[in-house]
């Protein structure tokens, strides 16, 4: 909504959030300038900004100790793995705590998110030895598995703030017709859900890439995601800065162009029920 | 419609997730219990019997347990202060008409995109590096000894890389939030002479209340577990062992699973008050 | 039987059944990120081509690295069938049979051609348990134009005394170049292994022969003043968070006149491609007090099998290739002498072109002068040079880092970290029943 205001006000707003906006992306700017220059000139006193021989060096050398496209595969596959599966065990549990609410909805849902409380440290040797029993150690089915139950709180929680402002008259109508359940989920639910639930799998995806200590910790060579590939990179000997960088910008890449193309949905989605 | 068919089908649909949810946490939390009351020491030969209540007394009564508390407390509590009171800035500001609105927006939520452990990586060796480190080039360039910012203000350095890390998702919601204020009450009150400082306080905060909460609960849960972050800068020196981070050593490091077993089930019980606090004082928020 | 049994049943035979299939004839190994295994990397083709068998690499950071391994280990995950562990490990781990014993290596591989600290460092009951890719020691890395400059001369052998002289006289704080660059960062592996190793001249144990902890005592509270008074006067800043990278990192900018470290570290320094003064290093063993004992320490890193793998032949295949004296060789003819792994086998230091190397004959002369068996001036209960081989060593001495490490950022006196010293390896070990 379009609200009047002096062009002088409008510039000094433009200034100061261009300003704040800028200061708050240079470490990723950095990063990835750094990842363009030669070790020596990553250290260079004073700091090189744009003034350096860009060089692709730093991503061959990683990429030639790394095969990068298998993490970055297994990356994708969980992440995408148990955001799908958490959704699907979602949206039927947010449905009904939103449209049938009982007493005990805001009880389940508040003990849902204490299960996010577990630290997962102290869990680790029980869940090893459990994926041992099960033979899912560094399967990619196992890592989906776990990151669905981690942010499945999350997502239940999220859906329910959503379906919880579809106003109950559409569906009284809806059943009026004579919709069924299943037509009712299905043609007047979902259509005015799926804006919800889209920032829910965003948000979720964004989660699962992220998580750094169970996708570490269970697998080996086979389901290693990008989470592995940077531990590679984190204390090498001798001069690192401009590696680290290509390997970090490398790690970050796929999942900041992703938010950058879907970050209305995410502006608009990420509400949590906020919005009276 | 019946509605007790309704109803139980409605019941039905929230089983998977429940059932889940419930394995997720009965499974491991048993497993937990079970080993926090056995001396379990995996380079000793494993299980090495009965333990009664010391791993309990012994996880407490050590001294690095109440720092770690308070360490854990002053992590979570900063960064919540300074991405509530900074995400509320933001959020006004980018409610404002600007030049380029979308753009700043993409600036704004970019550090939620990338992964705590590279965040650290990045925040310890190439700006709080006291030798080669962007902040040391800036403080020599105004004459400035630099500052040796992981080992002389280690808690603040972490406070402000995970701020950096959990803004954008502060302001997002807030900005959601914002999006929402009634435009029409705020020039009303304009017109009635009141202070900007006074609409901040009187209309836009409260109408925040709401968004605030749910910034500090979401937070809170995962603020409590941050790992990576301090695993990268400090490894838990210089007072910077959360109580995570103290299970962390305990399992891992001294290789004794029944000590760090009775420090999860000490962790469960702290996240659980910080939760039921967070609920009384905020909670009645969440309900409309 | 219940269906979740069935379920997870199913689940485990056909992830087997896949796993079995795809790792034919396939090891896995785990290894930490350091420039020698990253080379050993690049030639892995190599040993394919020669031998069939392909190779999985699982290569991360040090402290990553050992929690994967040690959870892997004590589990029997069998996630590996290889893991690359230090001297501190294998005679823990060989001791509880986790390891499988490399008795039965060939005649070629010529096993007694190891170096014998390195030898008796890596086995339990004198059975071998892993075989070491790279040996070290530590000694002074110094520069040798900042000494000449300052008008003193490097002995081979300098006291403590002497390198706290040259340490001032080499600093010029205004021009960012320090007398002496330590390990600060706190870690069993990071700072304890240099002040542990420092305290052995400074005739101080961690233990008694009753396994009483000794930080109570006049030695470590001589070793921990003369550490952060030395590095306070001669020390780069935030010296509280430098480990063997960053320190590395600063001797190659210039940026440091001594630096105590690895021996492995000498041929990254005097590498034009990435030091700036390559050309001007000169080494020393690593300081004394005159109470027979230097300030260095003893390490390997190396290659084990754990018991269970279904890939023990090919495994020791690979261990044979890599450990070898053809591996040497190969690197040597690709990348130079200098760059081949160094301290494990007796017949490279006696190959006349290694010999021509500058830091060869320092490397070999500290490795020798270090005795696991006999490390400090009184007699202790342990084995270890620079840790103590017991399975609660890593975790205490962890937590002693940090407290040094505190007290060397000057949060703390030197007096209080000691105590604090005292009280959590007391307390640690009370509770594993010493």
């Amino acid at each position: 909504m379009a609200r009047a205001v002096t062009p002088r006000r409008k510039a000094l707003n433009t200034a100061l959030a261009w300003a704040i906006g800028l200061l708050i992306f240079f470490p990723i700017l950095w990063t990835i300038l750094t990842s363009f220059k030669t070790e020596a000139e990553a250290i260079a006193s004073p700091p090189l900004f744009l003034n350096f021989d860009w060089t692709l060096e730093n991503y061959a050398v990683v990429q030639e100790r790394s095969d990068y496209m298998k993490f970055l595969l297994n990356s994708v596959i969980i992440a995408g793995g148990s955001t799908l599966l958490g959704i699907i065990v979602a949206v039927p549990a947010a449905w009904s705590m939103a449209f049938v609410p009982s007493r005990r909805t805001r009880d389940i849902l508040l003990w849902m998110l204490s299960t996010k409380m577990l630290p997962a440290v102290g869990v680790l040797y029980p869940i090893y030895l459990l994926f041992i029993r099960l033979g899912l150690l560094d399967s990619r089915a196992g890592l989906v598995v776990v990151l669905m139950l981690i942010n499945l709180p999350i997502i239940v929680w999220m859906l329910y703030t959503y379906f919880r402002e579809i106003p109950g008259e559409i569906l009284e109508a809806a059943r009026m017709d004579g919709a069924g359940l299943r037509e009712e989920i299905l043609y007047v639910l979902t259509p005015m859900a799926v804006p919800g639930i889209a920032s829910t799998i965003l948000l979720n995806f964004i989660l699962a890439w992220n998580e750094a200590f169970w996708t570490l910790n269970l697998t080996a060579a086979d389901a290693a995601p990008l989470t592995a590939f940077i531990a590679s990179y984190s204390s090498p000997e001798g001069l690192f800065y401009a590696k680290l960088s290509a390997a970090s910008t490398m790690a970050i890449a796929p999942i900041l162009i992703l938010g950058w193309f879907s970050q209305k949905q995410l502006v608009r989605g990420l509400t949590f029920g906020a919005v009276k | 419609m019946a509605t007790r068919h309704f109803r139980s089908t409605a019941r039905l649909m929230m089983a998977p997730a429940v059932i889940l949810l419930l394995g997720w946490m009965l499974v491991p939390l048993t497993m937990t219990l079970w080993f926090s009351f056995r001396r379990y020491l995996p380079l000793r030969g494993g299980d090495l019997g009965w333990a009664g209540f010391d791993n309990y007394v012994r996880f407490v009564t050590s001294g690095a347990f109440w720092p770690s508390v308070q360490t854990t407390l002053i992590i979570v509590g900063g960064v919540l202060v300074i991405t509530v009171a900074l995400g509320v800035v933001l959020a006004l500001l980018l409610d404002q008409p600007i030049w380029g609105q979308g753009a700043v927006r993409i600036l704004v939520i970019a550090p939620f995109f990338v992964m705590p452990t590279v965040s650290a990586l990045v925040w310890k060796n190439m700006f709080m590096d006291p030798v080669n480190g962007l902040f040391a080039h800036l403080w020599r360039f105004f004459g400035a000894e630099p500052v040796a910012w992981l080992s002389d203000v280690p808690l603040a350095s972490i406070v402000v890389i995970v701020s950096w890390q959990w803004l954008p998702f502060a302001t997002l919601i807030l900005l959601t939030a914002v999006q929402s204020l009634d435009r029409e009450q705020l020039e009303a009150a304009e017109m009635d002479g009141a202070s900007p400082l006074a609409r901040f306080g009187f209309i836009v905060l409260p109408h925040l209340s709401r968004a605030i909460t749910i910034v500090v609960l979401i937070q809170t849960i995962f603020l409590l577990s941050i790992f990576a972050e301090i695993f990268v800068t400090t490894g838990g020196a210089f007072g910077t062992r959360t109580l995570t981070y103290l299970i962390y050593q305990r399992v891992l490091e001294s290789q004794n699973v029944g000590l760090g077993s009775a420090g999860g089930v000490y962790a469960i019980i702290l996240a659980n008050i910080v939760a039921i606090f967070l609920m009384r004082i905020v909670g009645k928020n969440l309900d409309r | 039987m219940s269906m979740q049994r069935v379920l997870g049943a199913t689940t485990a035979l056909t992830l087997c059944a896949t796993a079995v299939f795809a790792q034919e004839n396939t090891i896995t190994i785990a290894t930490v990120n350091n420039g020698d295994m990253i080379r050993m990397q690049g030639y892995t083709d190599r040993f394919t081509a020669e031998t069939g068998i392909g190779v999985e690499w699982v290569t991360l950071e040090e402290n990553v690295l050992r929690q994967r391994v040690t959870t892997d280990i004590t589990t029997s995950g069998g996630q590996f069938d290889i893991m690359t562990i230090g001297m501190y490990e294998t005679p823990i781990w060989g001791a509880n049979d986790w390891l499988v014993p490399l008795d039965d290596l060939s005649a070629e591989y010529d096993v007694d051609d190891i170096l014998p600290a390195m030898a008796g460092g890596l086995s339990h009951d004198g059975t071998l348990y892993a075989a070491p890719f790279y040996g070290e020691s530590s000694m002074i890395m110094y520069r040798t134009d900042l000494m000449a400059a300052a008008g003193l001369e490097m002995p081979e052998s300098p006291t403590w005394a002497f390198v706290r002289e040259a340490a001032i006289a080499m600093t010029d704080r205004d021009n960012e170049i320090y007398g002496i660059c330590l390990r600060g960062k706190a870690g069993w592996g990071e700072n304890m292994a240099f002040l542990t190793a420092m305290s052995n001249a400074f005739g101080a144990r961690w233990f008694d022969e009753d396994w009483t902890p000794q930080f109570d005592g006049e030695a470590w509270a001589n070793t921990l003043n003369f550490y952060i008074d030395l590095m306070n006067e001669a020390g780069p800043r935030g010296a509280s968070s430098n480990g063997f990278n960053e320190n590395l990192s600063l001797f190659q900018q210039g940026k440091c006149g001594m630096w105590i470290d690895a021996t492995v570290a000498a041929s990254f320094v005097t590498n034009p491609d990435d030091s700036t003064v390559a050309d001007s290093v000169g080494f020393a063993l690593a300081p004394n007090t005159g109470l027979g004992r230097n300030s260095n320490w003893l390490w390997a890193w190396a290659l084990a099998i754990p018991a269970g793998t279904d890939q023990e032949a090919e495994a020791k295949q690979f261990i044979e290739w890599a450990t070898s004296g053809a591996y040497i060789e190969l690197v040597a003819e690709n990348e130079g002498w200098a760059n081949v792994p160094p301290g494990a086998r007796s017949s490279l230091y006696e190959t006349p072109e290694y010999q021509a190397v500058p830091f060869a004959a320092m490397t070999l002369q500290s490795i020798l002068s270090a005795d696991p068996l006999n490390p400090t001036v009184d007699p202790v209960p342990y084995v270890g040079v620079q840790f103590a081989a017991i399975p609660e060593f890593a975790g205490i001495a962890t937590q002693v880092g940090q407290e040094f490490s505190a007290a060397l950022a000057g949060q703390q006196s030197a007096e209080e970290a000691l105590a604090k010293a005292q009280a959590i390896t007391s307390e640690e070990m009370e509770a594993a029943g010493y």
